[in-house]
């Protein structure tokens, strides 16, 4: 036993230096002023600053939009892909993950350039079609995946108990396949919120999210105030997915 | 209590899943309030004749009536049937309540009659207390009563039934076999029943319809089944027996085992081979010397609880099975007879192999998709013919090479003292085999015939 768990020393070293370590750092930034002597001064100045609550507020907003959006466009097209009647090759399904393997910031800068090109101008709107573009697939697989594995037994227990195909989709598909709807929610809404990338090339700095101050400050050498706000955005993310964790639980293991 | 009148009706049904047959000409009717079971081995069809009358599957022939009526066009939410899944498919997402409530909801039922017919299906199935819990904390039993439940609370005219007690264990099982009968009773509901298990279906049935690959092999009240088997795979299926190949010498008089037996079977014709069936239980032990009709040598006495079951072999070399309530000492020799009722004689299937061939040149014809050499005097290159193989002359040899084919063994009938295997050749035939080699169900085998057993004659219409 103590030889085995000796194998597992790389992977804990790893933790530390690049996980534990880096995590420590943002609190003791966030929690110190430019001299390394404790201070709240961060925290608070994030509070009182109007700029940032609501660029905050307007991240949140963006993110929430984004997320209904990819449940809208995503759901749809995982119950298809799902569904034997319309699709049964894997290779469609690939199609659609493919994106997922082409980096992030190209696909962005792409889009940009397409939207440029045919002179739409660059604002919320762009904005929205960038983020659910490059997060749409993480939002279809988990529904995908919990759709698919689904026993076709439940949906025939509700025709045979008289139920319509819509009361069949309504009544047990559908909350039958949230877990895997609040795993894409989780990976879509969370990313969206610390996103910058994509505000800063599909509005042209126009519109600016959470993440982008976030970058703004860091890059400003402001490491004070930056890991004071990632340290906010960390408190959300943990919150959100521990009750996220609860929900699943409840609904029988959520996928991914 | 049962009716007279057919409340579902099949006729000609048939099914293929990618171009293999899974039915084959299905006819069968089920009366109003009757417990009726689909017997058969796993892949037999019986679960697709099933899933049609549901409507999840759509027959590719024939038609399903109900209460007179074409039921085809039907979705299965409009059909008023209910049926109860074998994994019992209960709703992870609802409480047992509203499991139970979920087609009356549908229906729009009004809140109270909905409260008041769960609560009453719960008390027919011993589940009272249970209706605020969860499904995913109930045994494999509960569930299955929920499952029940859920399904009679309908009210449907027939309730299907999918090996609802395949997952449960034995124990339960047989607690589960009682409560269903006395339910069945209780409710008046036709029943349809699938199920693997030929001792539950004897238990439970007013009929039995014993399915195997894809055909009706016979339907009949249990007793009869079991009692007057019509063929040797139904009496191999449904309880043990002592199947034995036989001579009708004439009317009321059949020899097998050597040995000439009076019987009371009649209309075989004379000097006819026939397969004899005698249960194990109906075989006796005497003293007397003028009641014996052949003797034997106990080789094998086990104790089985009620009765203990003997293997014995006879004075002219066959092996049987016997069960008696005394036991006899291995070693002994025994005075044995059986009783005129106790013969069932049934009509052969088949004497030999025969396929439809053709000469493919000098010595060459081919069959099963295979080219065999033989002896082609008489017919000439590109003539329709029939080849003839007697089962004992198809050897089985457990490697590819010197095979002119392979195939697997799908059945193994015991003879008394040779196997009859059923080989299942690469494509799809059934070739029919004596051996006294013993195989595994599923083995796979080469099959070797050789030019002097295949016997051709001229095709004649209709040959098989």
């Amino acid at each position: 036993m103590s030889k085995r768990s000796s194998w597992a020393l790389p992977y804990f070293i790893f933790l530390v230096l690049f996980v534990v370590l880096p995590l420590l750092l943002i609190v003791f930034y966030a929690l110190t002023d430019g001299n390394g002597h404790f201070t709240l001064a961060n925290i608070t100045r994030f509070f009182s600053d109007g700029d940032s609550l609501s660029t905050f507020a307007l991240s949140i907003e963006v993110a929430i939009e984004n997320t209904l959006l990819c449940i809208l466009i995503g759901y749809p097209t995982a119950w298809i892909l799902a569904n034997k009647d319309y699709n049964r090759s894997a290779v469609t399904v690939v199609l659609f993950i493919l994106p997922m393997w082409v980096n992030a910031l190209m696909r962005t800068l792409a889009t940009a350039e397409l939207f440029t090109m045919a002179g739409v101008t660059l604002g919320k709107g762009t904005l929205l079609f960038g983020m659910c573009y490059d997060y749409l697939p993480f939002m279809i697989y988990p529904i995908y995946n919990v759709l698919n594995k689904m026993d076709v037994s439940y949906s025939e227990a509700a025709q045979d108990l008289g139920a319509k195909p819509s009361e069949v989709f309504r009544k047990v598909t559908l909350p039958l396949s949230m877990p895997g709807v609040l795993s894409g929610v989780m990976m879509v809404f969370m990313p969206t919120v610390s996103t910058f990338a994509i505000s800063e090339f599909l509005t042209n700095n126009k519109i600016k999210l959470f993440g982008t101050i976030i970058q703004e400050n860091i890059n400003n050498s402001m490491w004070n105030y930056g890991a004071a706000l990632s340290l906010i955005m960390l408190v959300i993310i943990a919150i959100t997915t521990m009750l996220q964790k609860d929900n699943s639980e409840q609904l029988e293991g959520g996928t991914i | 209590m049962i009716g007279n009148d057919k409340i579902i009706n099949i006729e000609h049904l048939s099914k293929s899943f990618d171009g293999k047959k899974v039915l084959d000409d299905i006819n069968l009717y089920v009366k109003r309030g009757e417990f009726l079971t689909l017997l058969g081995p796993s892949g037999c069809g019986k679960t697709t004749i099933l899933r049609m009358i549901a409507g999840f599957l759509q027959p590719d022939e024939g038609v399903i009536t109900l209460d007179g009526k074409d039921i085809a066009g039907l979705p299965p939410h409009m059909r008023p049937l209910n049926t109860v899944f074998q994994r019992y498919a209960l709703f992870p997402h609802l409480d047992v309540y509203d499991n139970i409530a979920f087609g009356l909801k549908l229906k729009k039922t009004p809140e109270e009659e909905i409260d008041e017919r769960v609560r009453r299906v719960l008390k027919l199935v011993a589940m009272s207390d249970y209706e605020d819990r969860d499904v995913s904390t109930l045994s494999g039993g509960q569930q299955q009563r929920i499952a029940i439940a859920r399904a009679i609370v309908n009210q449907p005219k027939v309730l299907l039934l999918d090996e609802p007690l395949a997952a449960l264990d034995l124990k339960m099982r047989k607690d589960m076999q009682i409560e269903l009968k006395e339910m069945h009773k209780k409710l008046g509901i036709t029943f349809i029943y699938v199920t693997h298990d030929q001792e539950e279906a004897l238990t439970l049935s007013d009929t039995i319809v014993v399915i195997n690959e894809g055909k009706i092999q016979q339907i009949g009240a249990p007793i009869d089944i079991y009692n007057e088997p019509v063929n040797c795979f139904v009496a191999d299926f449904i309880g043990e027996s002592n199947i034995l190949k036989g001579r009708m010498m004439r009317d009321r008089r059949v020899a097998f085992l050597k040995h000439e037996f009076d019987c009371v079977d009649e209309g075989f014709g004379e000097d006819v081979p026939v397969d004899v069936v005698v249960r194990p239980e109906d075989i006796y032990f005497t003293t007397d010397p003028a009641k014996c009709q052949f003797t034997a040598k106990v080789n094998s006495c086990t104790f089985k609880g009620v009765h203990y079951e003997m293997w014995v072999d006879t004075d002219t070399g066959y092996e049987l099975m016997i069960q008696d309530y005394d036991p006899y000492p291995v070693g002994s020799e025994v005075m044995l007879y059986i009783d005129p009722d106790d013969i069932q004689v049934m009509k052969k299937e088949r004497t030999d192999n025969s396929f439809p061939a053709k000469v493919t040149g000098e010595g060459k014809v081919e069959f099963l998709e295979t080219e065999f050499e033989c002896n082609t005097e008489g017919f000439e290159e590109g003539d329709d013919v029939t080849a003839s193989i007697r089962f004992e002359k198809v050897d089985l040899l457990d490697h590819e090479e010197d095979a002119d084919l392979t195939g697997n063994i799908v059945s193994i009938l015991y003879m008394g003292n040779h196997y009859h295997l059923t080989v299942k050749t690469e494509a799809g035939e059934n070739i029919w085999v004596d051996s006294n080699d013993i195989w595994d169900k599923g083995d796979f085998v080469g099959i070797k015939i050789l030019p002097e057993d295949i016997k051709l004659s001229k095709a004649t219409q209709g040959n098989e």
